[in-house]
């Protein structure tokens, strides 16, 4: 029985080592700001920051843990900016505590994304990969070019939509646009702060990280990895496939609001088929599966391009690199052949082996 | 008493005859050999009972249930386990996890409770590992508990797989050639722990196997398919004796 | 417009995406893989065409040539360079890599070509039809487009079944590993996939975008996607699965344009491959073929 306790705490000393780091990062940036040696520039990045973070740990849920191709990650992100923003807009007035609203309008928004990603999960989740792909890519592309046509507005009737225009609402007087098709929804109050950012990055992160440590866990990681063998132990293989694709559309839902409380203009336009490659990008830089990975693969990837701004041309052609060139380093029989050739634990035991030969010999 | 009872059962992909008209009947604690030619049908036997393939025609009772048309999923909740030809391992996981995910439906909590970590989770997550352990212990892979399933070589790949399917509890155990790429002192440590959980879990055991050492000495009746079809069914001594069986397996 | 202009429309820009499906359906009955860049390929032909004619000045005949020789060999190099070396890999590795050869091919055009949308000279010599006292008017392109479909069509489907390489292709296709035992030889037989779905690609781009003149970096992207949703309704694997998906796609596409909404015309095309997928997977021509337990 001694194992089954180490191996528990094999994993707590992961998921302590991560939450760690996050903390010292934010006290190292919070003492830098303090002393003012935190540039402007800086400063500005912290929040962007954690929505990238909880983007990336909660798609490699979807990519690393259940092993699935979602290339509409950002669709979920933009129902929750959208409906986030809606709700902080309309209860501006009404509801004066900023911590209240704040995290009403949090939940709203991974609600929100959660329920459009059981709708389409029920729908996706059956098709093989590949058709999977697309399908995500469809639907991410659709709930953009919905939301850019979408003219939402408020009087004291209460909400009303169009698809035309703003006229078309036909507002009483008093009333408010809250939602202009492409130019989006601006003058959302700028609740999101980095202490929020952060506080949301631990709790994504913990909540998956229990996930995957558990029971649902392991049967989702057993459905990427035999799925065939998955249903022979008796797994219900689409109630976990759905379970993990929603959960993670909710914390996408969460990023959105971080996002669209933290920016003067929310637009769909900006959540595309290229945000949703950025994504997957952090994710396979960091590791399929390795959550640490992604938060740090966000956090650099969304600092050095602002520092190798002579390089900003070329980010999305380095980005497309990244892609090829990690799957082929992880997979390609040459590449891996190196790797072992050069492992550090293979180079011990031939050291020590050499050693242990010796030491027989003498 | 009747464990397994198959009626007919048939198969046809294209215009071939898989599997025709398969009948057996299997009692409760039996081990029962299925051999036969390669391409008889054996696994496509096995991948009707497990409910991966529809059949034609035929009916399956497990223990006096009629499990014909269910899912795989149902029809292990009912109690029928099985291994793979190709193994079938859970890779990236731990050799404990993989036995623990054959203990999914038997230890239950609620996703939530694991992902707040209330006192539920460890409770059964405690009692999950001691069940996994105990298993792991029978096969002798206790002390590669936590190593990857995918490192492990490929006699114990194989033993794990049999210790996965016995977590799910099974009624039965379909075991689909165990001792493929075996040398024979493996087959031999094989052999042993079948007849040890025979013994331990009480679970009637149907068996794929081309070893016929292995047949002849553990099986207590064995059934001969060739071209999805019976050629012979009864005692080790008549059944491998037969001219029939024999030719089929030398050809003409 | 009336209803006739819009069939035949539909049918000419279906013949387009058959012949773009064709690469789709080819990789993926014989490589079993998805090649995301294969639109986009497309879109390096256009741009290819666009620099000979404008650039250079060369004449459309020899600019389309140059094209399909140029985008051969870029779907070979591809081909070799990120798809081989992960045969063995899970399909999730190869899909990523796909996505990212995708990508980098827009990015590429973007940075050389910029964002902006170029004009494409027509390559088709031939002025519209008229017809019917002037009700029915067919344009040049489509009197090209629908008998060069069914030209490549009809080549191609002679060619998988007489042909040795052609049959190779089907039986890599069916069963790998006993295609090797039979002395076919995997690794060209897959590199003249890519070879001749690249080909047809170039002449498929140069007729998309005489008839749509727009030619930007994104242009492949959505045309790759409609193709692929062409094969998979056609039955994925199946040529001839490719050419009726695909004009079939093309006139539920400018039927849904004309008579549903000019917006949801893209939305309708997905929801088409849903409901394919969902009800008859294999598509209309294609085979069930059972995952091997």
């Amino acid at each position: 029985m001694k194992s089954k306790s180490l191996k528990i705490n094999k994993s707590a000393r992961s998921v302590i080592v991560t939450v760690g780091m996050i903390l010292i990062a934010y006290i190292v940036c919070q003492i830098l700001i303090a002393t003012g040696n935190m540039s402007n520039l800086l400063q500005n990045l912290l929040v962007s920051m954690c929505y990238y973070s909880i983007m990336a740990v909660s798609l490699n849920l979807t990519v690393g843990i259940l092993g699935q191709l979602s290339l509409g990650h950002a669709g979920f992100m933009c129902i929750g900016a959208f409906t986030g923003a809606i709700f902080s807009k309309c209860t501006v007035n009404s509801i004066e505590n900023t911590f209240i609203r704040l995290t009403l309008a949090l939940l709203i928004g991974a609600v929100a994304a959660g329920l459009f990603g059981i709708v389409i999960g029920i729908v996706v989740l059956r098709l093989r990969g590949d058709y999977l792909a697309i399908v995500t890519l469809a639907f991410g592309e659709i709930i953009k070019n919905v939301l850019n046509v979408l003219y939402i507005g408020y009087d004291s009737k209460g909400l009303h939509f169009s698809m035309k225009d703003a006229i078309s609402l036909n507002l009483e007087e008093g009333g408010t646009v809250l939602v202009k098709g492409a130019q989006g929804i601006s003058g959302t109050p700028r609740d999101a702060t980095f202490t929020v950012g952060v506080v949301l990055l631990l709790i994504t992160y913990l909540i998956i990280v229990n996930l995957v440590n558990s029971r649902s866990g392991r049967a989702i990681m057993a459905i990427r990895d035999n799925h065939i063998a998955a249903e022979s132990v008796g797994i219900n293989i689409t109630k976990y496939k759905i379970l993990a694709f929603s959960i993670s559309a909710a914390l996408a839902g969460v990023a959105g609001v971080l996002y669209s409380h933290n920016i003067a203009t929310v637009q769909s336009s900006k959540f595309g088929y290229n945000l949703s490659i950025m994504i997957l990008v952090f994710v396979v830089l960091g590791g399929m599966g390795n959550l640490r990975g992604s938060i740090i693969a966000a956090v650099l990837l969304t600092l050095l391009p602002e520092y190798l701004r002579f390089l900003s041309d070329y980010r999305m052609l380095i980005y497309a690199v990244i892609l090829i060139v990690m799957m082929l380093y992880n997979w390609s029989p040459a590449c891996v052949a190196w790797r072992n050739k050069f492992s550090p634990k293979i180079l011990l035991n031939k050291f020590s082996g050499a050693m242990l030969k010796k030491s027989k010999e003498v | 008493m009747e464990m397994l009872k198959v009626k007919n059962l048939s198969i046809s992909f294209g215009g071939l005859h898989a599997v025709d008209s398969f009948s057996i009947t299997v009692n409760k604690g039996e081990l029962y050999g299925l051999i036969g030619p390669n391409g008889a049908g054996k696994t496509t036997v096995f991948n009707l009972l497990t409910g991966v393939y529809k059949p034609d025609m035929g009916q399956i009772f497990l223990d006096g249930k009629n499990i014909t048309g269910l899912s795989p999923v149902e029809i292990n909740k009912a109690g029928i386990a099985r291994t793979f030809q190709n193994i079938r391992l859970f890779r990236n996981l731990s050799v404990l996890d993989n036995v623990k995910i054959g203990l999914h439906n038997h230890y239950k909590y609620p996703t939530i409770a694991g992902i707040l970590r209330l006192p539920s989770y460890f409770k059964t997550e405690k009692r999950m590992n001691e069940k996994a352990y105990e298993i792991l212990e029978v096969f002798g892979l206790d002390k590669e508990a936590d190593n990857l399933a995918a490192n492990l070589p490929y006699g114990k790949q194989r033993k794990l797989e049999i210790a996965r399917a016995l977590a799910t509890n099974p009624k039965l155990l379909l075991l689909d050639e165990p001792a493929a790429g075996m040398n024979p002192a493996e087959t031999e440590e094989l052999m042993e722990t079948i007849t040890l959980i025979r013994k331990k879990y009480d679970v009637t055991i149907l068996l794929i196997e081309h070893d016929m050492k292995l047949v002849a000495g553990i099986c207590e009746k064995i059934f001969v398919l060739n071209f999805g079809t019976e050629l012979a069914n009864g005692r080790p001594q008549e059944v491998l004796n037969n001219p029939e069986v024999i030719k089929a397996y030398l050809g003409a | 417009m009336n209803f006739l202009t819009h069939l035949l429309n539909g049918i000419s820009l279906g013949s387009i995406y058959s012949i773009i499906a064709l690469g789709y359906t080819m990789v993926y009955g014989i490589a079993k893989m998805l090649n995301f860049a294969h639109g986009d390929v497309i879109m390096v032909g256009g741009f290819i065409i666009f620099t000979m004619m404008s650039t250079l000045g060369l004449n459309p005949f020899l600019s389309v040539l140059i094209a399909m020789i140029l985008c051969t060999l870029l779907g070979v190099t591809i081909e070799r360079i990120a798809y081989k070396p992960l045969r063995k890999a899970p399909s999730l590795a190869v899909l990523i890599t796909a996505i990212g050869v995708s990508y980098l091919l827009q990015n590429l055009a973007l940075l050389i070509y910029g964002a902006e949308a170029k004009s494409f000279t027509s390559v088709i010599p031939i002025k519209a039809l008229t017809l019917l006292d002037g009700r029915l008017s067919i344009s040049g392109e489509t009197l090209v487009t629908i008998p060069i479909c069914i030209i490549i069509m009809t080549v191609l489907n002679t060619f998988v079944r007489k042909s040795k390489t052609g049959r190779g292709m089907i039986a890599v296709s069916e069963d790998k590993e006993a295609a090797v035992l039979m002395g076919v030889n995997v690794n060209k037989t897959i590199a003249i996939t890519f070879a001749i779905g690249s080909a047809i690609a170039a002449i498929g781009s140069a007729l998309m975008f005489s008839a749509y003149s727009k030619l930007s970096p994104t242009s492949g992207a959505m045309p790759g996607i409609k193709a692929f949703v062409a094969a998979v309704f056609g039955g994925i694997g199946s040529i001839p699965g490719a050419m009726i998906g695909g004009i079939l796609l093309g006139v539920i596409e400018i039927l849904s344009r004309a008579y549903i909404s000019t917006q949801l015309g893209d939305a309708i095309v997905f929801l088409i491959l849903i409901i394919v997928l969902l009800v008859k997977p294999t598509g209309i021509l294609g085979k069930k073929i059972q995952e091997k337990v």
